[in-house]
């Protein structure tokens, strides 16, 4: 897994609440059996007009968003479908973190599990976001956020900071970007005397 | 000293946590594990790419169901995509040693439809699967819940997940179910008070007279859309129906008086403390259908379409605008004035054998009107086996119902089964996002009961009126 320490990024703004896998990226894309190449699908029917040329009125199609790799978004994001396609996409085209007052538990882990940091926020602070991303984007300018992992902060140049919560072991998985099945297989014995207790014969492997 | 009272999630949480090792997450053993073709390549590909092998095959039990056809069978998959998708799964199951429940074996079908109808899902345990509405299998009080690929392919490896524990959150439904109304109105309902995220961080336990008067098939159709009110999973204490039902199944315990002794032990004790406690009455309860693009966007069959400038909330205003502009509905419109091109009955969440039997009791001596295309999708081999034993692919057929081979079908429109841009579909599955069962298709969740009789109206049409032949 790509670990994470600090990330400094242009931000992109979803303003809208409960934005499903289905919609993170729908489901003619996941036919496939590998698990690159999903950022040209991300948000694909909001992102496209059919006749396939990008759809204006989308944001992450709109100038501020240009080269964005932090999303700003509202509440339970990524709630619906357990795919973890969602954050593969999300991860694929660029983004690293994304900010938001909840998340749907699934979507949480499964972002975790691909170095994306999902960052939860009052409610009131992801409007101030949002502010300063509109305030931003009516110059004519983009707005950048800066993620510290290892301090738990989130922060922009315009004197907003706050802290995150984050489970510490997620949080160190992340910073060293580790293999959690190697650190599970670091406990094979306990995992087999649990087996043994529970009358299960031998593990094949 | 005896221990504290512990709720129905304690008991199965603290039977299954291996350890806690110092500054980690505990490690969760996991007794059944429930693969198909669309979450699963990838994780077999990292354990290749790693050199490992599965711990313990004999739990692990795959089908394809997501993305196959659900026409004639023995007729190759038109889409070489999805054909390569099953044929992966195939040869992931050979090489890793995994059972599988092929396309042309009765016992195929919806994941969550065989787990329960083979007796792989039992009481007390703990099961994951790479879908959403493994939630399902809570309904034999088991702890199941939804993964993703990367936690898959660990338990493929270890047989155990990481996982914090989640709270403790009673849903009780009080009173006795009115008539007309079934196990999806009760859910929708709930899904509607609680709101999509309601359930965050929760694992629920429904309880209740209500709960406790349904029966095995519609306490799984309310477990499985826990996930719909946020909750990874929902449960119900073990009773005389969950046993009654297990008794005999292929894979059930073979002392079964013995499981039984064990899972009469795992209800909540009195007094077992609920990190929150939530209480509806059954008698409040209408039929219900959606008028958005998410399950908490719902309302009965006697009301309207509501107008997006009554919610107080400012996303609950914006979220109801975009989704009546999104499913071409005005705010005010009677829900039985709602015009319908399709009809489907089937999925995860209804398209088991006393599905079947309510929309077949609706439609027996009726047609579907003019205007509306309708199918029905078993949710595996074995209910449409039993279907046809009770006459129902008949009563189906002359209807003028479409009759299908098992599968997850057009609850989500990975196979060829999909709506058309703006067709107005009543279905009987768990989700009307946006574009779900088809880009620009709009979806409205409703029971069996009412998709049926929607079918024969053309519009939606309160079943508790019905006239049955």
């Amino acid at each position: 897994m790509q670990s994470f320490t600090t990330h400094t990024g242009i931000v992109a703004a979803i303003d809208r609440a409960n934005v499903d896998t289905d919609q993170i990226i729908p489901k003619q894309f996941l036919k496939r059996i590998e698990r690159t190449g999903f950022g040209q699908f991300l948000f694909f029917d909001w992102r496209f007009l059919p006749d396939g040329s990008p759809n204006p009125d989308f944001e992450l199609n709109q100038p501020p968003a240009a080269g964005a790799s932090i999303l700003l978004a509202r509440r339970n994001f990524g709630c619906g479908s357990s795919r973890e396609h969602a954050p593969w996409a999300l991860a694929d085209y660029g983004f690293r973190a994304v900010v938001a007052p909840t998340f749907a538990d699934i979507f949480f882990n499964n972002c975790v599990q691909n170095g994306i940091v999902p960052i939860r926020l009052d409610e009131s602070d992801v409007d101030e976001l949002f502010r300063r991303f509109n305030a931003a984007a009516a110059e004519g300018g983009q707005y950048h956020l800066h993620v510290d992992l290892k301090a738990c902060t989130v922060s922009d140049d315009a004197g907003f900071q706050r802290s995150f919560a984050v489970d510490p072991f997620r949080r160190q998985c992340l910073l060293e970007g580790l293999d959690d099945i190697a650190l599970t297989m670091r406990h094979t014995d306990e995992i087999a005397a649990w087996e043994t207790a529970h009358g299960l014969p031998a593990a094949a492997h | 000293m005896p221990s504290a009272p512990r709720t129905l999630l304690d008991k199965i949480w603290d039977d299954h946590v291996v350890c806690t090792p110092p500054g980690e997450l505990p490690l969760l053993y996991i007794d059944r594990h429930l693969v198909h073709e669309v979450t699963s390549p990838q994780a077999f590909e990292g354990l290749r790419l790693a050199g490992r092998r599965l711990r313990r095959p004999e739990a692990t039990f795959a089908t394809p169901d997501h993305n196959v056809p659900t026409t004639d069978r023995r007729l190759p998959i038109a889409d070489p995509i999805s054909k390569q998708q099953i044929d992966t799964l195939r040869a992931n199951c050979r090489e890793f040693g995994v059972r599988l429940f092929d396309l042309d074996d009765v016992d195929q079908g919806i994941v969550h439809v065989i787990g329960p109808e083979l007796g792989i899902t039992q009481p007390g345990m703990t099961i994951v699967c790479g879908d959403s509405h493994t939630a399902t299998h809570g309904a034999l009080a088991a702890l199941a819940f939804g993964i993703g690929t990367s936690e898959v392919e660990h338990v493929l490896a270890t047989q155990t997940l990481r996982q914090a524990k989640p709270k403790s959150l009673e849903v009780r439904v009080e009173g006795s179910l009115p008539a007309g109304v079934t196990a999806k109105d009760i859910v929708l309902y709930l899904i509607g008070r609680l709101s999509t995220e309601g359930g965050v961080g929760h694992v629920i336990e429904y309880t209740g007279e209500c709960i406790r008067s349904l029966g095995m098939e519609q306490r799984m159709t309310v477990c499985n859309m826990s996930i719909e009110a946020g909750a990874r999973a929902g449960m119900i204490a073990p009773d005389a129906v969950t046993f009654d039902y297990l008794r005999g199944r292929d894979h059930a315990p073979k002392d079964y008086d013995a499981a039984v002794a064990r899972w009469e032990k795992l209800p909540s004790d009195p007094g077992a403390v609920y990190d929150r406690v939530e209480i509806f009455r059954a008698a409040d309860v209408v039929p219900q259908v959606t008028w958005g693009t998410n399950p908490a966007q719902v309302t009965g069959i006697d009301a309207a379409v509501p107008d997006p400038t009554a919610f107080a909330d400012p996303n609950d205003r914006s979220s109801a605008a975009r989704a009546l502009d999104y499913m071409g509905l005005a705010g005010g419109t009677r829900i039985v004035d709602i015009p319908l091109d399709r009809v489907f009955i089937g999925s995860c969440t209804n398209s088991r054998i006393e599905d079947l039997r309510a929309a077949a009791s609706v439609l027996r001596g009726y047609r579907v009107a003019p205007s509306v295309r309708a199918m029905v999708v078993p949710g595996s081999g074995r209910v449409k086996r039993q279907a046809e034993q009770e006459g129902l692919d008949r009563v189906f057929r002359e209807a003028g119902f479409d009759w299908r081979e098992a599968g997850c079908s057009m609850c989500l429109g990975m196979n060829p089964d999909t709506l058309a841009p703006q067709e107005r579909c009543a279905s009987t599955s768990n989700r009307n996002f946006e574009g779900r069962q088809g880009k620009g298709g709009r979806t409205h969740l409703v029971s069996p009961a009412m998709a049926a009789a929607a079918a024969v109206t053309g519009h939606f049409v309160d079943v508790r009126e019905w006239h049955y032949k």
